[in-house]
């Protein structure tokens, strides 16, 4: 959702110095493209790249029900993490819909960090608030303190290597270290990305953005490294079939529909939203989230229809593109249960007319 | 950004080039950067006679999907084949080998149409 007054990143300046695109997204004036979509697309795939991801919103929740109110409104099983683990999850609803898709940190017993879309900041806030009522626990929302930046790609854990002393290759994906970086002490390094090509993301004060955007340019250099703005996020995103929120997953979707099976812990105990993913559990599910491939030429979009052969309405594309890696229109969309099976012939309505596509099993590129 | 002045223009950012009884339309050097790389020209309108203003064909880039208006009333006579192939020459020659339909126009007249000067204001380059 845009709202009216966007909110400048600390960055801003930096970025438009080094040509970026700046654009309005989830209220916030953020760095589209430098560029080239494609060419940053292949540049992390191939080398390495840095994004500027810092209008993502940081919770830091601690205290005695910190992992009960935790475990109460996600659907992943948070008592498996211990500190210096990561987990994907999701913030639920009573419909057994996605508030958000979050990271959830343990930084301590009893102290986590959850990462939400910034789009969502205010409504995960209030909803995660109203669970709140009456646990023992302390709620802080840091998202305006901190700068994220998204180091991806084969040469990015070599060259986010040469500026810190802990010892990078011994943090297992999903995994995280907090210690100094450039020179500055506490700067969190997650092994987590969102792209597939692996990587690090770094949790930065903002008073230390500008000096840590700097030496990780320069030191990427000689790698090829270059800044990646969301555009090719976007892409890297999609062909490794990973969800976006407001398009793949919503209020109105279950994390069983969206294939988030694996982070559905139905056996943890009670959590919001429980019941109805049991009940599609055993009914089965209507609809399910697919990746497909485009067969014939044309390139799928958010909201486009998909159709059997006989052009009855089966499903929605909610995401699509053309894959800058295979040269192809890809996509995700809801289909009917019976169609959401791999090689099943479709057909994506683009501009009224049927293109042949075909249900494909995600990522759409192996890594 | 570079606006030839043998060119005619369009508000929908489209450009024409008059030569013989042919034209050749594509869209601007301001249209391409706006739009980002171009993957793909979709044109099913060949052997069409179109009006000016209508739709010829659209342009997929990687991030959005824009129509393409026609300048001039006209039949659409061939589509830029080299293209299909390598769809961001209209990115990185939008005014030479990035041209997209060639046309039969019916008059060189059009309300559509303005100058390199006038184009140039518009977009504020």
């Amino acid at each position: 959702m845009e709202t009216t007054t966007l909110k400048p990143i600390p960055l801003h300046h930096v970025h438009l110095e080094m040509g970026a695109k700046m654009v309005p997204f989830a209220g916030f004036e953020m760095p589209v493209q430098y560029s080239g979509v494609n060419d940053e697309h292949l540049c992390v795939r191939n080398h390495a790249g840095i994004f500027d991801v810092s209008h993502m919103g940081e919770f830091f929740i601690s205290g005695k029900d910190a992992l009960a109110l935790i475990q109460h409104i996600t659907c992943n099983d948070a008592s498996r993490l211990e500190p210096g683990k990561i987990q994907y999850s999701a913030l639920m609803n009573e419909k057994g819909g996605i508030v958000d898709d979050l990271l959830v940190y343990c930084l301590a017993p009893e102290k986590y960090m959850l990462v939400v879309n910034a789009a969502n900041i205010e409504k995960d806030k209030a909803h995660i608030l109203h669970y709140a009522q009456g646990k023992e626990i302390n709620f802080e929302d840091r998202s305006t303190e901190l700068c994220l930046f998204a180091v991806q790609g084969p040469k990015a854990t070599e060259i986010l290597q040469k500026l810190t002393s802990v010892n990078l290759s011994e943090i297992p994906y999903y995994h995280f270290k907090v210690g100094d970086f450039c020179g500055v002490k506490d700067i969190i390094l997650s092994n987590t990305g969102y792209t597939g090509a692996g990587g690090f993301e770094l949790y930065i004060p903002n008073d230390a953005s500008e000096k840590i955007w700097r030496a990780i340019l320069e030191k990427g250099k000689p790698d090829g490294l270059k800044p990646v703005g969301l555009g090719a996020r976007d892409t890297l995103r999609l062909e490794m079939g990973f969800c976006l929120y407001g398009n793949d997953i919503t209020d109105d979707t279950t994390p069983l529909e969206a294939g988030l099976g694996w982070i559905t812990k139905l056996q943890k105990g009670d959590f919001v939203g429980k019941k109805i993913l049991e009940q599609q559990k055993s009914e089965g599910l209507k609809r399910k989230l697919c990746g497909f491939v485009m067969e014939e030429r044309g390139i799928p979009r958010h909201d486009y229809d998909v159709a059997d052969a006989s052009g009855k309405i089966i499903g929605k594309v909610t995401s699509g593109t053309q894959s800058p890696l295979l040269q192809k229109g890809i996509g995700l969309a809801y289909l009917s249960a019976e169609f959401a099976v791999p090689d099943k012939e479709i057909f994506i309505l683009i501009r009224e007319k049927p293109h042949k596509a075909k249900v494909v099993k995600i990522p759409f590129i192996q890594k | 950004m570079h606006f030839p002045e043998n060119l005619q223009y369009t508000k929908d950012h489209e450009w024409i080039r008059f030569e013989g009884e042919f034209a050749y339309v594509g869209i601007t050097d301001f249209a391409q950067k706006e739009l980002g790389d171009i993957v793909y020209l979709d044109i099913n309108t060949i052997g069409e006679n179109l009006k000016a203003g209508e739709v010829f064909g659209t342009v997929e880039a990687v991030k959005t999907v824009s129509d393409l208006f026609l300048p001039v009333d006209g039949e659409i006579v061939e589509f830029n084949k080299d293209l299909d192939g390598s769809p961001d020459l209209v990115n990185k020659d939008p005014y030479n080998k990035g041209w997209i339909v060639k046309i039969k126009p019916a008059s060189k007249e059009s309300s559509h149409l303005i100058s390199a000067a006038e184009y140039k204001s518009l977009v504020g380059a």
